[in-house]
């Protein structure tokens, strides 16, 4: 039995099927950050070098959206044969802040309208002898329905 | 004190896919330069190359590099980069050199051999850098963003796809007799729309090529010009500008936007600073342009920058291009030379370029394509990582 273990560490918690995006928000100002950054606060008005980590929204609504038609090179590793994929931009309201991440298996583009609300899942980007490496997907919230 | 440096001469290396050095490239468009200048080599003091990341050692140290292959004379050098702003960042080292009395005449050289395809990260794991982590945890490339601004396009505007292949047709009948564009063959609207999806809604003739080129210019004092010739064009402003946190707009080659929460938002968004920046600079606006270059590396991108750069109010870009005001002939023609659309993209010589032609247009020379009575215009370009990048030229 292969162990389940995220692509790159620190990014999000291996928590199906609730899994949460980490970062971290500034103990001044709170403002956040993902991926989380932990040596000093980026806002130039805050002196703050108090970091929390935080577990961040697991839902948000879609801002924009687009495909990879065409297999992206390396570093990524492609899935062979290669198979096209959607692409999301999702605004998390409690954070103000937008994150990108694959759409999951089986939506395509003409399943997605900007505003539709979307949520976290994992997905395996590819494996080896030992483990099977997990990335973030986003994916419509159930029920709910794009594409006009 | 006046900000203007006089543009004494430029030259360029035909875009393409030429399958030789950078370095070949860039000597060729410096001596293009020098010849258009009525200088020789031996009169440069500053040498301001923009580099390259895709040719190894020489292209981090491009200013030296074209100055070896220039032949050593002693001049000052520096070598910058700022993705696909380079050139601005060595157009503002070696102006700011000459307006500081630093010197009285500079070349700025910029060229890069280009790979075929996707721009893929350098090499090695490193989780830490944005642009290898996009790669490989999402399969985020450089298309993807150009995607997901055309869809917002769709969704806020009600741009169409049809609107976005407008643009290639446009760009392609300026570039038609541009000798230094790479594409000079005029695009039915048909044709882009059958061309393959790449990052829906863009299809790969509404995405710009990688290329091979090279762009140069001679700078100098106003006081060095007036020794040389009678009413050079003038770069009147540089801007180099960076975002200001937080910026809510994602961006190449970053996962996430900065966070709304806990901090006010900047008056100008990241893109619309950059012009901006540059208009105050110069103390002109908008409407005192004659023409302006701006950075399409995507067909939708250029609708964008209409807006960005205050051609346009929010939401009006395709107006604006559906009119023809945008084509030659029209109020105020973007991308006259045919842009990255007819070119395709060298990095570091793109925003070098983009002033080479401004300045053919001020004086009248860009023949085929020239803007009737042209008397200042603007250029605008983006490079990853928070590089603005805006010049104004004057005459
Ligand atoms: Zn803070």
């Amino acid at each position: 039995m292969k162990t389940h273990v995220p692509a790159v560490d620190g990014l999000f918690t291996m928590d199906p099927p609730e899994p949460r995006l980490l970062g971290t928000r500034c103990r001044g100002c709170g403002t956040y950050f993902f991926p989380a950054e932990r040596t000093f606060c980026r806002n130039p008005d805050c002196d703050e070098d108090a970091l929390e980590e935080v577990h961040l929204s697991r839902t948000g609504t879609l801002w924009s959206y687009t495909s990879a038609n065409y297999q992206p090179p390396a570093p990524f590793v492609a899935k062979d044969p290669f198979e096209p994929f959607a692409i999301a931009a999702v605004e998390l309201e409690a954070e103000g802040i937008t994150i990108l991440g694959q759409v999951a298996d089986g939506v395509g583009v003409e399943a997605l309208e900007a505003g539709m609300p979307m949520e976290l899942v994992l997905r395996e980007l590819y494996q080896d002898e030992e483990h099977v490496y997990f990335t973030w997907n986003w994916k419509p919230t159930d029920g709910a329905v794009g594409g006009a | 004190m006046s900000k203007d440096v006089a543009v004494l001469g430029v030259g360029m290396h035909p875009w393409g896919k030429w399958g030789q050095s950078f370095v070949r490239y860039g000597v060729k468009a410096a001596q293009d330069a020098l010849r258009d200048a009525g200088l020789r080599w031996r009169d440069i003091q500053f040498v301001a190359g923009g580099d390259t990341i895709r040719n190894g050692y020489p292209g981090f140290v491009a200013g030296a590099t074209f100055a070896q292959a220039l032949g050593w004379s002693g001049a000052k050098v520096s070598s910058s980069y700022g993705a696909c702003a380079t050139g601005a960042q060595a157009i503002s080292v070696a102006r700011a050199h000459i307006l500081a009395g630093l010197c009285d005449v500079a070349l700025v050289i910029g060229a890069d051999a280009a790979p075929k395809g996707f721009f893929a990260p350098t090499g090695g794991k490193r989780p830490d850098d944005p642009d290898w982590l996009r790669f490989h945890i999402q399969g985020i490339t450089n298309p993807t963003y150009f995607g997901l601004y055309a869809r917002r396009r769709m969704a806020v505007h009600g741009a169409t796809q049809r609107d976005f292949a407008a643009v290639k047709v446009k760009n392609a009948k300026h570039g038609l007799h541009n000798p230094n564009a790479r594409y000079r063959k005029e695009v039915p609207l048909e044709e882009v729309l059958s061309s393959a999806l790449v990052a829906d809604p863009l299809h790969l003739l509404d995405i710009c090529a990688t290329s091979d080129g090279g762009a140069a210019l001679v700078l100098s004092s106003m006081d060095f010009a007036r020794k040389h010739t009678t009413d050079p064009v003038k770069i009147a402003a540089v801007s180099t500008v960076t975002p200001v946190y937080p910026n809510t707009i994602i961006e190449m080659p970053n996962l996430a936007t900065d966070s709304k929460t806990g901090v006010g938002l900047p008056e100008l968004g990241f893109k619309e600073s950059i012009a901006h920046d540059a208009y105050e600079e110069a103390a002109l606006g908008p409407k005192d342009m004659s023409l302006a270059e701006v950075y399409d590396l995507s067909t939708a991108l250029e609708l964008d920058w209409y807006e960005q750069i205050g051609l346009c109010p929010p939401g009006d870009a395709e107006k604006l291009l559906r009119d023809g005001e945008t084509t030659i002939g029209g109020r105020i023609p973007v991308n006259p030379s045919g842009g990255l659309a007819s070119f395709g993209e060298a990095v570091p010589a793109q925003a070098i370029a983009q002033v080479c032609e401004l300045t053919w247009q001020l004086r009248g020379q860009a023949e085929g394509r020239q803007v009737e009575g042209a008397k200042a215009g603007v250029t605008v370009n983006q490079g990853l990582f928070g590089h603005g990048s805006s010049v104004i030229c004057t005459v």
